[in-house]
């Protein structure tokens, strides 16, 4: 395999110097973030010195012909790559494979065996290159290779240190799962390759006999021919052996290491019983296993077997397998698509996915409230696993298991250490003047793992080629805690100044902004990310450098807890917990620690932060976050009519239309979202769509195809479709069909407001309250639709915030004594009355808070009890322009 | 026959008409804000029968039995067997095991009749091969037999045995039956209300026609049980019978009549012809005191004691009242063919002001049948003491076919049935809540917590 000569020694750049930057300045946490809106730019287009545009995954593969080359890339654009050298990076990841699979004959075996290693995970950069890799090394088994095995390496390739080093769980476990699945075709591929080979030479055994019986008949026993040729045979007896141990070890791959929940490919079965064939009937023959080949696989009839001449040739002129030949070419899809996935789940900058992994996560603990606005989220996550294997697929939801197991102690544990230490530490430098590399040595817990980090981190600081981690996923617990040390692996590198130009501090303070926007704009985006790419490029500008020595003891704890945050962040709710804890303990976290990035944890970061969250509409920010997500290429994947954020901002712009032009537009808009069924009513198709298209993002419950909207009815509605049918486009129609159609909406007039696009009327109930007129100020300032849906989802989940609230707040609810229902009703009045709601604004959180019951009620046992259909006995007003 | 002018003529009449029709959309006194769609028929549904106190059967022309779940609007069983519509259901309740037991006893048009247990949904007993469809069932609990009424009455034990039968009647059969005192029961047949008793003091119990009322002039659409003294019968002239239940005299005779204003030819000419079908008592509904009678489309409100009228209102819906009941609060509820069914309250008139209705009232209060012939001396409605007015005070649509029937669980709701093969919940949208909210944190405590 591949031995220390095959790594080639890089000499790095010693760029220390530029990057080193004045400890007397303030940190960036501390500066007022300066975005220079005036020149319109975006932070983000800054192009580092990456050679590719953005992050994609490389396949390539140690050829023992041509040494490593690329062999594929994920997207397979070549734009992607640019002027990016893939052979160059093909060669520095193939070199840096550590396994010792040792294949071939072991000393003491005559036969040759097959050894099932586990892949490796490694981490390694190319500062020269500006690019930073997770490797995911396998091999696959090829028959013909040298040693039956081919190895071949994964690796997904970002310009941002960090997003690799902080998303190394959800990468790992995404690319063990693509490689499971490739090497479980490749298993199935091998097989069959034995098996044929097996019946190649038990015909060629066959001919050589009957040759061998031939010659001696001609020749006399002891002729050279004769000697020849039983040597011959001898040598194929000793290959049919050697390959049915072959078969053996390969059909006898330890399935139970699979995980129970990968799926069992069926495929493979009829090999696994031929393998119970193998093992235990010592007599075994071709033939048998022929017949059981015959039943289970149709194609392996068409195989003839073929002479195999004497010396078969291992030679170099022959054609290596293609991977797809070497894996099941359905496996081999299966991967891709896999891959290709995981390549749409981590694209983007890595704030982003910080984000919406903190979105996820805290949205997953909220699906109380959380379906009534913003479902669809929930849905494609649900949507992208269930188009995988198994939900453990899914990087976002295979984390917070993980890091469960890695358990609350331990970060608690290492935190303290943190601070011990850091505290420690900070007076040792103090006295002894600059820091030194070992300031990392701060998160170690035992000193054993010390040594490791050290001896990694002076090895990084040597090459640029830093092997960061290396990992096996044998045991998680250890897992988690090897990955701890590499993050602080990363700050030691940092520190070591192989990144930072003096410019980071700037660039990351309005980046918070920048972020901000994308937080909300992108909440349940995950594939809509190909603008914001540009922006991994420049992550590794964002480093913050922190300089422990002039900066107080907590900034400094502060920092390592916090690159540790991507790890607790996602745990249960007991390590959201302890974040809180740490904020009330005096540290100088807030409270929303748990949800903040981890460049962004000081109070003047969150507090901006919560500032800028509520105020949320200042024109230059929503802006330039529409400038980047608007203008945004299609969507890649469409799930069927599964609503996506992309179209809701449309909708947005819609609305934002329908505002303006509308001065009813708040009566309509309390109409949806106090439940009552609104009929847009027109003649043309068009307009009845877009409105009620722009309407749609206010329908509380919308579901994740958007079933509660009949965006274009032609016939007359039921009583049941109102109950279906939250928002519904009515064709206006002259004919006598038209006049059923009148009449039903006659007849349901009571629970139904009736939005007129032709005569602009509205006629519904009454709305008097300032809530909405906040949601739909027709002088709004908001200029794009995006910003005004980000607007308003923040107001309705306000709204759904306070359904929440009411719905479970007992003392709202629960009788006092037996006898008392008429001060339950007072009570519910005057809880709302206190939130500040009128009395229409209560129809608004009544009707969320019914349907937040409903939800609860279905959660366990889902389509037993129908919805039901509340409405009030109201007057409706009509509105005119 | 006299008649009286009431009430303002003309357009005046219409305003008050449509005044009527239309309370509009701020109905503060009804509660039913809430509504839950129960779907399981695939043809009209007719009948309705409270099993106990939270469950209810449903029946109609798709020959199925559903029971429901007023509650949480679950079907809780589904029980076929009939291969045509249903056309009367009742139920029945006996001792099995000291405790008691409600089944179900239904008749089709296949000319069968079976009993169910609506807990299993198993058919527990089935009787074929009847000479002729059945078209009403009465249950005789205290002696434990029960009638069937078509074309002949039979007269079936618990085990579904025939103890005995009536010979055979006209084609018309029997179309209701109510229990008497004295093992006795008054069945009508067209036109003539007949009297049959049960001899039981034979060892093979026997049923005899006894009696025979024909004093209705038209076809009898509804036999009511009042109280023990008297019992109701209304014909599709609009001639509502109050009878003795002993000896079977008429105690009150009263003679409805929806009319128009005299000098309107055309109103004349129109009820020349839709007369009959306008007095049609299809159905009356009585609390022992106080009567209701859906006379076509009107509302008809008696008082079987004082023997006077309480409160009337001749359009009370657009098309016949189908169905019509007195609430325990003292309101009345009434379903039609329109779709909509509707909650009045009776209201004491205000002194000056005019009767609720236009249009004609004759009425007869006569005591006797030789009394009704005398022509004896209508009274001018506003003479009568303590008539009160009947005020739309609620509508519940949702319907999209004519509300065959409804049957009210008091404050759990009230289940509507209709030919547009749905049934409806109505329910007290804030009780709803409440409940949900209960059962909200009744979960929660025990789950213990979220």
């Amino acid at each position: 395999m591949i031995g220390s000569p095959d790594v080639v020694a890089f000499t790095k750049d010693d760029d220390f110097g530029d990057s080193y930057t004045d400890p007397c300045l303030l940190p960036a946490e501390f500066s007022v973030p300066l975005f220079p809106h005036a020149a319109n730019a975006n932070p983000w287009t800054k192009t580092s010195y990456a050679k590719f545009s953005k992050d994609f995954i490389l396949i390539s593969e140690f050829s023992e012909q041509v040494g490593p080359q690329p062999l594929l890339t994920i997207p397979d654009d070549p734009r992607v790559c640019g002027t990016f050298d893939l052979n160059y990076f093909s060669l520095r990841i193939m070199s840096v494979d550590y396994q010792a699979s040792f294949v071939g004959h072991p000393p003491g075996c005559s036969y040759p065996k097959l050894n099932f290693v586990e892949d490796s995970k490694v981490v390694l950069g190319d500062s020269k290159e500006g690019a930073f890799a997770y490797v995911h090394h396998l091999t696959l088994y090829d028959l013909e290779a040298r040693g039956f095995v081919r190895p071949f390496c994964m690796a997904y390739i970002s310009a941002d240190e960090r997003k690799i080093m902080q998303q190394f769980q959800q990468l790992s476990s995404g690319f063990s799962k693509a490689s499971e699945s490739l090497k479980s075709g490749n298993r199935k591929a091998f097989a069959n390759e034995l098996e044929k080979k097996l019946q190649d030479l038990e015909y060629t055994r066959t001919v050589l006999h009957k040759e061998t019986e031939l010659q001696k008949m001609n020749n006399g026993c002891y002729s050279t021919q004769v000697i020849e040729k039983a040597n011959e045979l001898a040598n194929v007896e000793k290959s049919i052996y050697e390959h049915k141990d072959l078969l053996r070890q390969i059909m006898s791959y330890p399935n139970k290491k699979m995980d129970t929940d990968y799926v069992q490919y069926e495929p493979e079965k009829p090999v696994e019983t031929n393998m119970v064939d193998h093992t235990f009937s010592s007599t075994h023959s071709i033939n048998r296993d022929k017949c059981v080949e015959t039943d289970n696989a149709s194609q392996q009839l068409s195989y003839t077997p073929q002479l195999i001449k004497a010396k078969s040739a291992k030679c170099f002129d022959k054609r290596l397998k293609t991977l797809e030949e070497l894996c099941d070419s359905n496996f081999f899809h299966q991967t891709m698509d896999h891959l290709n996935l995981i390549e749409k789940t981590f694209r983007g900058d890595l704030c982003f996915i910080y984000t919406s992994q903190i979105d996820w996560a805290l949205l997953s603990k909220q699906k109380i409230s959380s379906f009534l606005f913003e479902e669809e989220r929930h849905g494609e996550e649900e949507e992208n696993s269930r188009n995988l294997y198994d939900t453990d697929h899914n990087p976002h939801i295979a984390l917070p298991s993980l890091s469960n197991l890695s358990g609350e102690p331990m970060s608690l544990e290492s935190y303290a250490t943190c601070v011990e230490i850091g505290h420690h530490k900070l007076e040792l430098e103090s006295m002894e003047g600059p820091p030194e590399s070992s300031t990392s040595d701060i998160t170690q817990e035992t000193s054993e793992e010390a040594v490791d980090t050290e001896t990694k981190g002076s090895f990084s600081s040597d090459r640029s080629i830093e092997a960061l981690g290396n990992i096996s996923p044998a045991n998680p617990n250890g897992f988690v805690r090897r990955s701890t040390n590499e993050v602080c692996t990363v700050t030691l590198s940092e520190q070591q100044g192989e990144i930072l130009p003096g410019a980071a501090p700037d660039k990351t303070s309005p980046s918070l902004g920048y972020k901000l926007d994308v937080y909300t704009a992108d909440m349940f985006e995950t594939e809509n990310l190909v603008q914001i790419d540009t922006a991994c490029c420049i992550g590794q500008d964002g480093f913050i450098y922190e300089e422990p020595l002039p900066v107080p003891v907590q900034q400094c704890c502060e920092d390592t807890v916090v690159k540790q945050e991507p790890l607790s962040l996602l745990q249960g709710d007991p390590a959201l917990q302890v974040d809180y804890i740490f904020g009330e303990s005096g540290l100088p976290l807030g409270p929303s620690m748990g949800l903040m990035l981890p460049e962004e944890s000081t109070s003047v970061h969150s507090e901006e932060m919560a500032r800028m969250n509520i105020e949320d509409v200042s024109d230059c920010t929503s802006y330039m976050s529409t400038s980047t997500s608007s203008d945004r290429a299609g969507s890649p994947f469409t799930y069927g009519s599964l609503i996506t954020v992309k179209q809701k901002k449309k909708a947005g712009n819609s609305a934002l239309r329908f505002i303006r032009q509308y001065p009813f537009a708040q009566q309509a808009i309390f109409c949806v979202l106090s439940g009552q069924t609104l009929v847009v009513l027109g003649a043309e198709e068009g307009t009845v769509r877009k409105l009620v298209n722009a309407l749609s993002i206010f329908v509380p419950n919308l579901g994740k195809y958007g079933e509660t909207v009949q965006p274009w009815l032609t016939t007359s509605f039921q009583l049941t479709d109102l109950q279906r049918w939250k928002l519904i486009g009515l064709q206006r129609v002259a004919s006598p069909a038209g006049s059923s159609m009148l009449h039903s909406l006659s007849r349901y007039s009571r629970y139904i407001g009736i939005l007129d696009c032709d005569n602009k009327t509205l006629r519904c109930h009454p709305y008097r309250g300032t809530i909405l007129g906040h949601m739909a100020d027709h002088r709004t300032q908001i200029k794009r639709g995006s910003t005004y849906y980000l607007h308003v989802q923040s107001m309705l989940t306000q709204l759904a915030a306070k359904a929440f609230l009411y719905t479970f707040c007992h003392h709202v609810h629960l009788p006092i004594n037996t006898d008392d229902q008429g001060s339950v009703e007072l009570r519910r009045t005057n809880f709302l009355l206190q939130l500040g709601y009128t009395e229409e604004e209560s129809k608004i959180i009544q009707f969320l808070s019914e349907l937040i019951k409903q939800n609860f009620f279905q959660w366990p046992l889902k389509g037993l009890s129908q919805s039901v259909f509340s409405f009030s006995y109201t007057t409706s007003v009509l509105y005119k322009i | 026959m006299l008649r009286w002018i009431m009430g303002g003529r003309g357009s005046q009449g219409t305003i008050e008409k449509s005044a009527a029709l239309c309370i509009g959309e701020e109905q503060p006194k009804n509660c039913f804000t809430e509504l839950q769609v129960l779907k399981g028929h695939f043809d009209i549904v007719r009948f309705l029968v409270q099993i106990d106190d939270f469950r209810f059967a449903s029946a109609g022309d798709d020959g199925m039995v559903l029971v429901w779940n007023v509650e949480t609007g679950e079907r809780l069983v589904e029980l076929r067997g009939h291969t045509q519509q249903i056309t009367a259901m009742t139920t029945y309740t006996f001792i099995k095991g000291e405790r008691p037991h409600t089944a179900l006893i239904t008749a089709s048009s296949d000319r069968t009749l079976s009993l169910w247990d609506p807990d299993s949904g198993n058919r527990l007993q089935t009787v074929s091969d009847l000479h002729s469809s059945v078209k009403c069932l009465l249950v005789l609990d205290h002696l434990d037999v029960w009638l069937s009424g078509g074309n002949e009455l039979c007269v079936w034990n618990r085990d579904f045995q025939l103890k005995c039968k009536t010979v055979h009647h006209r084609d018309a059969g029997i179309t209701a039956m109510v229990d008497l005192p004295k093992n006795c029961v008054a069945a009508s047949m067209d036109k003539e209300i007949m009297i049959f008793k049960l001899n039981l003091s034979e060892a093979e119990m026997s049923i005899l026609a006894i009696h025979h009322l024909a004093d209705h002039q038209d076809t009898i659409r509804s036999l009511i049980n009042i109280n023990n003294e008297l019992f109701a019968s209304g014909s599709h002239i609009g001639e509502l019978i109050l009878w003795d239940t002993v000896n079977w005299t008429i105690q009150a005779y009263e003679h409805i009549l929806w009319e128009e204003p005299a000098g309107d030819g055309q109103s004349e000419i129109r009820i020349g012809q839709q007369k009959q079908s306008e007095m049609s008592i299809q159905h009356m509904y009585s609390d022992g005191e106080l009567i209701t009678a859906a006379v076509g489309s009107g509302l008809y409100v008696y008082n079987a004691v004082m023997k006077s009228i309480v409160a009337y209102r001749k359009v009370a819906h657009d098309s016949d009242i189908l169905h019509t009941e007195l609430l325990d609060n003292g309101r009345v509820m009434s379903c039609s063919e329109d779709g909509s069914i509707r909650i009045w309250e009776l209201q004491d008139l205000p002194l000056a002001a005019e009767p609720a209705s236009t249009g004609f009232f004759g009425m007869f209060g006569t005591f006797g049948r030789s009394g009704k012939q005398a022509g004896a001396p209508t009274k001018k409605l506003l003479e009568v003491p303590g008539l009160r007015s009947l005020e739309l005070i609620g509508d519940l649509i949702g319907h999209s076919g004519a509300v065959q029937m409804f049957v009210s669980f008091g404050v759990k709701g009230l289940v509507t049935c209709s030919a547009d093969h749905l049934l409806i919940v109505w329910k007290d949208g804030k009780r709803e809540s409440q409940l949900r909210s209960l059962a909200l944190f009744q979960k929660l405590e025990q789950s213990g917590g979220l």
